[in-house]
């Protein structure tokens, strides 16, 4: 989907750029080669960008929000600014004291009671789509048609808009996330996410109902209504961070499985081990990698960081720090001391994590019932998605043993 | 054994009330609550370091 063919990187060290396909590609071999000598890349691209790698770092760095700001949250051409404390999508893109307050509102609809309750319509889910292509062809493409589907159809019921918007949603999500800025100023309206969101505030206005953005139109913080522009925001997070997050952490999951025929066996013949080994698909394959914009001047890993510079926090890199995990770089299915960050650390800790364990429990679950025997059909024909987000976009695999009925 | 819990560095990443639910607890918005307020129970003890162990932001500690 990336249109431009871009040329060979010449050191990641000095000159990264995390959207290249090559980054896609090899991503946990350039975290290592970079910490082992590095250990915090920059690039000038994107107007200065720094790429700790050190676990110790990237926990700083999410603790400390007197140097660093949400306001820019993905790094792309466009540096937002004068933005703080609320930012373009909140409360990810806040700061504090405003983010403690809009983060409050939400958490009660993810907690981990409230998530339960979504539990049998997502397991639904999965089962529908299994069904859809369990008759066809032995091979079927895990990412395309499984992976997905789930948490847009999850996200689609949560927010009250269709089902049937997740193409959309995907397209939103490739432009922001896996291309960005790519299409400035060449998009019609109509197809903007902007456009749509108020499109769907609209509707829930003429028809207003019991779902989260039926909620956020009614919230009040200090008293008063939430902006336009906040409902619209926090809105686009959900949809955004909540797709394809979630979709890559399941496609990866499955990718690992595919390959990996001892760890196939032992979730079929020890299905309770399955939480511990979502906890380690989370630690190995932590898909999001977050971004900040240094607040002020300030010393990082012996690298000095400026005002307005970017900084990506590779949770995913810092997961695999050998100072931080024994064993770091072996997938341990079984893993019982798994302290792992793939949510983040400190105040901007994931707000949907109770739900994104719910959904990658019941889609490997439900999976592994349908399918407990499997493997890739073309390793060359997988393809990862670039950018922040990582995870499979492609994963034709073939069927080997399909479960009782 | 005894538990202490850092409420001002829990993150409600929910570790703990998932692996020792007899110890620990969520309250509405999902950070840590501690259902104990002496020692750990018998037998509860490997659940107590499992939830220190996982904890992504060090809030819990025990001690013998």
């Amino acid at each position: 989907m990336t249109d431009v063919q871009k040329p060979p990187m010449q050191d990641w060290a000095t000159d990264f750029d995390h959207t290249h396909p090559d980054y896609a590609a090899q991503a946990t071999e350039i975290w290592d080669d970079l910490r082992g000598r590095c250990p915090v890349a920059h690039s000038d691209r994107f107007g200065g960008v720094w790429l700790p790698t050190r676990h110790e770092d990237v926990a700083a760095i999410a603790h400390d929000t007197e140097h660093f700001s949400s306001e820019g949250v993905i790094v792309s051409p466009w540096k937002p600014e004068g933005l703080a404390p609320a930012g373009y999508a909140p409360p990810i893109t806040s700061d504090p004291p405003f983010h403690a307050i809009a983060r409050r509102l939400l958490l009660p609809a993810f907690s981990p009671a409230a998530i339960a309750k979504w539990e049998p319509s997502a397991r639904q889910s999965c089962r529908d789509l299994i069904e859809e292509v369990v008759s066809s062809a032995d091979v079927v493409d895990a990412a395309a048609q499984y992976t997905q589907h789930v948490p847009v159809r999850v996200i689609a019921d949560m927010l009250g808009v269709p089902r049937s918007d997740g193409d959309k949603f995907r397209g939103f999500i490739h432009r922001i996330l896996e291309d960005p800025g790519a299409s400035i100023g060449t998009l019609a309206y109509e197809d903007t996410l902007d456009y749509y969101l108020h499109q769907v505030v609209a509707d829930h206005r003429d028809n207003p109902r019991d779902d989260l953005i039926g909620f956020l139109m009614e919230a009040e913080m200090d008293g008063q209504k939430l902006s336009d522009d906040h409902i619209g925001g926090t809105i686009a997070l959900l949809l955004i961070a909540g797709i394809d997050t979630t979709w890559s952490a399941i496609g990866a999951s499955l990718w690992h499985l595919a390959q990996t025929p001892v760890d196939r066996a032992r979730l079929v013949a020890e299905p309770s081990l399955l939480p511990v080994a979502v906890e380690e698909f989370l630690r190995f394959y932590a898909p999001v990698t977050m971004a900040r914009i240094v607040k002020e001047e300030v010393a990082v890993g012996g690298c000095t960081f400026n005002q307005r510079d970017w900084v990506l926090l590779s949770f995913p890199a810092a997961n695999r720090d050998p100072e931080a995990f024994e064993d770091a770089d072996r997938f341990v299915i079984d893993r019982v001391r798994n302290r792992h960050s793939a949510f983040g650390l400190g105040i901007h800790r994931c707000l949907g994590s109770n739900l994104a364990r719910m959904e990658m429990t019941v889609a490997i679950d439900e999976w592994m019932r349908a399918f407990p025997d499997f493997e890739l059909a073309d390793a060359g024909a997988v393809r990862w998605s670039t950018g922040q987000v990582r995870g499979p976009r492609q994963l034709p695999v073939r069927i080997l043993k399909r479960g009782a009925e | 054994m005894k538990i202490i819990l850092d409420n001002s560095k829990c993150e409600g990443h929910g570790r703990c009330y998932a692996l020792a639910p007899e110890l620990f607890d969520a309250d509405d918005e999902g950070y840590a609550v501690l259902k104990l307020t002496g020692a750990v129970p018998a037998g509860s003890e490997e659940h107590a370091t499992l939830a220190s162990a996982n904890c992504p932001e060090f809030a819990i500690t025990v001690e013998d």
